[in-house]
């Protein structure tokens, strides 16, 4: 193994050991109820950003159901996340009044800038992409949601704006970090 | 109906109910002014936490005590962010489209001193010889607010402005009422659920309380997974203890022991203030044992969905709430007979229950003379897309669709003409203009291939492609089918498929049989409503706008111009201003350049369609077009 690689893999070793370790914290509320099984996975969630495969495993364990069942509910329910968030969330909403105004010409958009796909975080976990249906403030649509912040009226030159603003802000963090 | 009267629940009520209203009377009455910042969901979108912050802060600054409050949604969502003024001296007073500028002034101006800046008046809520108020709005002929009457007027945050206003009344009334007499009330009421199927709720609590089997349950279905309905988010959010009193009230009249409220997850706010609800009603003795000193016990929890559509159809909710992925299951037996952990189980939806409090305050013939026909009470609807109006609005069943778009609505915006309303969300379908002077109700607009459904109202015009929402629907059901039953998985895909191809001009005349056989068997071979009901867009758009799947199959046209692979983006030289380049600066992708005449030109093969040139193109050229078929575009630019 490259020393790059044993690096690598010692980093995704700590990583495991850590979510496990939160996952046994997050359980320790919860009774051994099949019925708790989805709150378990929101509050597991909420802790680590998504479901890693050692989570899954470590609450199988817990409300003693095979793994398959866990994989099964996790992966049935749209909330619920199999890959690490990115820093910053962007959920373009594609409800119907958002969609009929453009909606989906910004998810291009946004596409197009983060270079992924729906559903994906950038290779540097900046951003992660996702759509969500109706947020409620159909008034302002096309909505994107950054941050959990609904932004009305997100065209393709919003979208730039955006990202223009974040990248403006890493950068004086970097100048910031130097000095 | 007759109580019969419990001295210790009317005393125990009436000790709660006497320091609410001192409470209320002590803001409210006492001479000062008082607040209201509309801050739900959409308050906060468009930055009602910025505006209450700078209320605070300025009267703060000036010294003045006066109490600001955050309320939930008025309904008039197209202006908010909204402020209500209550001062002595003048009606309470509603501002509209509120920024932080517009905040300071009334803070200084109308709160410190005596001018009540009728620029930024939108109306006042009482009528009055002053100021314009709401009753002499065009919708307020139309509008009649029973699950609405509290929104945008109380603190959703504090249980004795709910108190105050009659909340819990109806709770107490019908804890000293037998069971049995409450389930006739609402039977004689007419109250028939608001979820989509409009079952009688009055039957439905009597099923469930002669099913042998405890414990039983009651659930509050909030899992609104409509993508363009928000009703029941506002109610949570502006008044959840109407729901929670219409919770108590069922598990009264059937003889539940527990209750669930099933909340959709991206809904962080209503869970947020049923939670603050909930322990507020706890602390009261309206939850827990021995309910206002009675020998009735019972209590609610909050449940988080984890977003799945398929979730709202009843036995989805059940088995979600059991720890499964929500499947549903075949019917019967119903939930009323079998539900959760197989026990007898009510489920009803938000607005069905939040009607059920002033039911028992105002009785039975007073609900039933609201409405027409089989269908008593109100319908609440979400008005959204191309209305001015967009928001929250409530009429009594039987209002025709004309009245409730372009009475209630004020029509469509920028001149524009109307094209078709889609109503009933997945469920429900596209009526064009000969379909709108059909009454809203449960029954009335199944004739025409589309339902009520849950009450999204989504309102289309002339830029708005038939085929396109059609599509829209089905990826939506194709995507939300949980996968059981065959005919959903895999009919609902093919159709998908169909649709593609005709929205990227590559369908056939004979795709249109295919998609109505299909539809057909989709209808007859699902278990839930999900399949039996995904159909009706991509139908009722076939039955009313036929004209527009032929341009795109035959002609390879999009006559709305929405359909991306069926357009271009074109820059009429004659129109182009040579010394402005405001497209070539803001096109996404470097794909417009200049001539050697100056004229800017796209280069068709780098284009995106982002639109962002149209828009960039100052109002006196106008020289961005969309054409369609893209084939349009003059031969030499391509
Ligand atoms: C696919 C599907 C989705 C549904 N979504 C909802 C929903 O979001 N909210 C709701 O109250 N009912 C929904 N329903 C209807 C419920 O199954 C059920 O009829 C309703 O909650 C009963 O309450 P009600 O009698 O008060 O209308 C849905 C049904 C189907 C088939
Ligand atoms: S459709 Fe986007 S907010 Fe409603």
């Amino acid at each position: 193994m490259t020393p790059k690689a044993e690096a690598v893999t010692q980093d995704s070793k700590d990583e495991e050991a850590i979510n496990r370790q939160e996952t046994r914290l997050a359980l320790k509320r919860f009774g051994r109820k099949r019925w708790n099984l989805i709150p378990i996975l929101q509050k597991v969630q909420a802790r680590l950003g998504y479901l890693p495969r050692e989570a899954m495993v470590e609450i199988a364990a817990y409300l003693g159901i095979p793994e398959i069942d866990v994989y099964g509910v996790v992966t049935f329910y749209n909330q619920f996340r199999l890959n690490p968030p990115g820093k910053h969330s962007i959920r373009v909403c594609l409800g119907t009044a958002c969609h009929m105004k453009g909606g989906y010409i910004t998810l291009d958009a946004w596409k197009r800038r983060l270079d992924i796909n729906s559903g994906e975080t950038t290779a540097d976990r900046e951003f992660d992409l996702d759509t969500v249906a109706c947020v409620g403030c159909c008034t302002m649509a096309p909505v994107t949601v950054v941050d959990n912040q609904p932004e009305g009226k997100v065209e393709p030159t919003k979208v730039d704006g955006i990202l223009l603003a974040f990248e403006l802000v890493r950068e004086a963090e970097k100048k910031e970090a130097k000095q | 109906m007759k109580a019969t009267h419990s001295p210790t629940i009317a005393s125990a009520f009436e000790d709660i109910k006497s320091r609410a209203i001192a409470h209320w009377q002590e803001v409210f009455d006492s001479g000062q002014p008082v607040i209201l910042v509309g801050t739900a969901t959409c308050g906060r979108a468009a930055g009602a936490l910025d505006v209450l912050e700078t209320i605070q802060t300025e009267l703060e600054k000036l010294g003045v005590d006066c109490p600001v409050f955050e309320v939930g949604c008025l309904g008039h969502c197209y202006a908010e962010p909204l402020v209500v003024i209550s001062k002595p001296g003048y009606p309470p007073i509603c501002y509209g489209y509120v920024n932080t500028v517009i905040a300071e002034r009334l803070v200084r101006e109308f709160i410190a001193g005596d001018n009540p800046c009728l620029e930024f008046v939108l109306g006042a809520l009482e009528e009055n010889d002053l100021i314009p108020s709401f009753a002499d709005f065009p919708r307020a002929v139309y509008e009649k607010k029973v699950v609405l009457r509290n929104c945008g007027h109380i603190d959703p945050t504090d249980i004795e402005h709910y108190i105050a206003n009659d909340g819990y009344s109806g709770l107490a009334t019908a804890l000293q009422t037998s069971p049995e007499e409450i389930i006739t009330e609402i039977k004689d009421s007419g109250l028939r659920g608001r979820g989509g199927a409009g079952f009688s709720t009055g039957e439905k609590w009597e099923k469930c309380r002669d099913t042998r089997g405890r414990p039983k349950y009651v659930i509050c279905n909030a899992d609104e997974g409509d993508p363009g309905a928000f009703m029941d988010r506002a109610i949570l959010e502006s008044d959840p203890h109407s729901v929670i009193e219409g919770i108590i009230i069922a598990a009264y009249a059937i003889g539940a022991r527990y209750g669930y409220i099933y909340v959709r997850a991206e809904y962080p706010l209503a869970v947020e203030r049923v939670r603050i609800a909930l322990r507020q009603a706890r602390k009261l003795n309206l939850l827990g044992r021995h309910i206002l000193e009675s020998d009735f016990s019972f209590d609610i929890r909050l449940f988080e969905g984890s977003g799945a559509f398929v979730c709202g159809e009843e036995t989805a909710l059940i088995a979600s709430l059991e720890g499964q992925a929500g499947m549903p299951r075949y019917r019967p037996p119903y939930p009323p007979s079998s539900g959760l952990y197989g026990k007898p189980t009510v489920v009803n939806n938000v607005k069905t229950l939040a009607s059920v409090p002033p039911i028992m305050v105002n009785g039975a013939g007073w609900f039933n003379d609201i409405g027409s026909g089989e269908s008593r009470g109100t319908a609440v609807f979400a008005l959204a897309g191309k209305i001015v109006n967009t928001g929250l609005v409530e009429v009594p069943m039987g209002t025709t669709l004309r009245q409730v778009i372009f009475d209630v609505g004020s029509g469509i915006p920028d001149g524009k003409r109307f094209k078709a309303v889609q109503i009933g969300g997945p469920s429900g379908g596209c009526l064009p203009e000969s379909a709108l002077d059909l009454p809203v109700d449960f029954d009335s607009l199944t004739g025409a291939g589309a339902m009520m459904g849950s009450g999204g109202m989504v309102v289309l015009d002339e830029d708005d492609c038939m085929v396109e929402i059609a599509r829209y629907f089905l990826e939506f059901t194709q995507r939300e089918s949980c996968g059981k039953c065959t005919f959903c998985r895999l009919g609902t895909k093919q159709m998908l498929t169909l649709l593609n191809d005709i929205t990227q001009g590559k369908g056939t005349q004979a795709d249109l049989d295919t998609l109505k056989t299909l539809a057909e068997d989709i209808k007859a071979g699902s278990l839930c409503g999900l399949g039996k009901t995904a159909p009706n867009p991509v139908l009722t758009t076939l039955r009313y706008f036929e004209d527009e799947y032929h341009a795109h199959i035959t002609e390879g046209c999009c006559p709305a111009l929405m359909c991306q692979q069926l357009i271009a983006y074109y820059i009429l030289p004659d129109k182009c201003e040579r010394s402005c380049d405001a497209c070539v600066g803001t096109c996404t992708v470097e794909a417009i350049s200049s001539n050697k005449r100056r004229i800017k030109v796209i280069d068709q093969e780098k284009c995106v369609k982002c639109n962002t040139c149209l828009t960039a193109c100052p109002p006196q050229y106008n020289a961005v077009i969309k054409l369609s078929p893209p084939s349009e575009v003059p031969a030499a630019e391509k």
